[in-house]
């Protein structure tokens, strides 16, 4: 059962960083795609708690840091998703509540995700961020996560809470 | 620090719903786990994350493949009706109903405009005299990343090794900051961090181009030119005037046109910017300058009339 679940997190987080680099890199707004692998974060935290979306913050961010064309600091988006993921745990059972709710939850998320990663690479002085390009970037990108969250959340929260049923009948 | 300092970290195993307080320190060991991989990644100049991330590659590398090869033709789609207009109008008075002959067609257009694309290339390479590995881009990093960065679909297998040049049919794309087995990470000379020794082909000056990290939109250059009594004109083009080896650039490549030009009455500089030949946006045949004499799992354009 354990290795059902890891195996569907993981072609989870492969399809989403999959379809973030490949696919929708063909439907970018000023070079900004939706942050799929961070929904998925999200969706974790609403169906599982802090600490599970934490651990899944870590090895997807990691997976993004390392997937090519990443070219950044390994554990950049790793943090941002740690502190995404215990930070949407916090609020759970507010965002699980109503739509509005989640979409405000993503908001938040998207912005402090995309925040945390170009902090870091502030500190760190790493590739190209600018404060300029920051305030360019956030705004999109959080508009653009908004965007598809009704597609995608109630997506990666059915499967996850399908794999949480699964769990407790066994 | 809303809390009170309760320590119970681990749940009860089995009780998944009771909100249990999440526990401070499975945080605290996922932020100081992030901050290992970023210490390790930054401060070693032979990083030891560069295996893992090589073993990331070789594993998403071939799926980024899969994926885009699935998408390309949706994609293409928009550019093969607009060039093909007239003659699927053409098709549709003579076969309005057979739905089968006009996919058919379809094909064959997004199959012209292929052909066309490497033709461009060919014409790039034998204008040039470089031998070029083709390559399709095949991943774009998203500009939350902030470098400006893209995957291509051949890696050391074809040929392609760190530091070479990556061309268009257009002009100058980047160059290869990392090469896998079947795929390499490309710089793009618009990323903020991208610096490439330019020269004024009307007048042989020199300058350096550097990107804004900006791709959307016009994805602009900056040339600061070295001669600060040197006034580029609109429209002079740009080309690339080489380094050592010809890594990581190799001369002779246009990369763009002037657009404006600024002085800098403080340095005594001059700058013009730079508006690049390719486009960014929509990159998906590139070419990887390599040596003549490169042993490849593809062929290599314009290696055959080498000596």
């Amino acid at each position: 059962m354990a290795l059902v679940r890891s195996v569907t997190f993981t072609a989870l987080v492969v399809v989403a960083l999959v379809l973030q680099t490949s696919v929708f890199s063909h439907l970018a707004l000023a070079g900004v795609v939706p942050n799929l692998v961070l929904l998925l974060v999200v969706a974790m935290a609403i169906a599982r708690g802090p600490e599970a979306a934490a651990v899944l913050g870590l090895l997807a961010g990691l997976a993004l840091d390392l997937m090519p064309p990443a070219d950044h600091v390994a554990g950049r988006w790793a943090l941002a998703l740690v502190v995404v993921g215990y930070l949407a745990g916090r609020v759970r059972s507010d965002a699980g509540s109503s739509a509005v709710a989640a979409v405000v939850t993503v908001a938040a998320c998207s912005f402090v995700g995309t925040s945390v990663f170009a902090l870091t690479g502030l500190v760190l002085g790493d590739g190209g961020v600018t404060v300029v390009a920051v305030l360019k970037v956030v705004p999109v990108s959080v508009g653009y996560d908004v965007l598809v969250t009704p597609v995608v959340l109630p997506l990666a929260l059915a499967v996850l809470r399908r794999l949480e049923a699964t769990r407790v009948a066994w | 620090m809303r809390r009170s300092p309760r320590r119970t970290p681990t749940p009860a195993p089995g009780s998944p719903r009771p909100p249990a307080p999440p526990s401070r320190r499975l945080l605290a060991v996922l932020v100081l786990a992030c901050v290992t991989v970023m210490v390790l990644d930054v401060s070693a100049d032979d990083s030891p994350v560069d295996p893992v991330r090589s073993a990331a590659a070789a594993v998403l590398g071939p799926i980024e493949s899969g994926a885009s090869s699935v998408v390309r033709p949706l994609t293409d789609l928009p550019a093969t009706v607009r060039s093909h207009r007239a003659l699927r109008a053409e098709v549709r008075d003579l076969e309005r109903t057979n739905a089968e002959l006009r996919r058919e067609l379809a094909r064959t257009a997004l199959d012209r405009n292929r052909a066309a694309e490497l033709d461009g290339l060919l014409a790039a390479t034998e204008q040039t005299g470089y031998a070029v590995v083709p390559a399709r881009v095949v991943g774009m990093g998203p500009a939350q990343n902030f470098t400006r960065t893209v995957t291509i679909d051949a890696g050391t297998a074809a040929g392609v090794r760190a530091d070479q040049t990556v061309i268009n049919a257009a002009g100058l794309v980047g160059r290869v900051l990392r090469a896998d087995r079947h795929t390499a990470t490309v710089l793009l000379v618009a990323d903020a961090s991208s610096v490439v020794g330019g020269r004024l082909a009307s007048s042989m000056e020199l300058g350096f181009v550097q990107g804004r990290g900006d791709v959307g939109g016009e994805g602009l250059l900056d040339l600061d030119l070295a001669d600060g009594s040197v006034v580029p004109a609109r429209g002079d083009v740009v080309v690339t005037w080489g380094s050592r080896a010809g890594a990581p650039y190799v001369a002779g490549i246009p990369i763009g046109t002037v657009q404006s030009v600024q002085s800098n009455p403080r340095d005594l500089t001059r700058s013009a910017i730079i508006e690049p030949l390719a486009d960014f946006t929509s990159l998906d045949l590139v070419g990887v300058v390599v040596p003549a004499d490169t042993e490849s799992d593809r062929t290599v354009l314009g290696a055959e009339d080498k000596p």
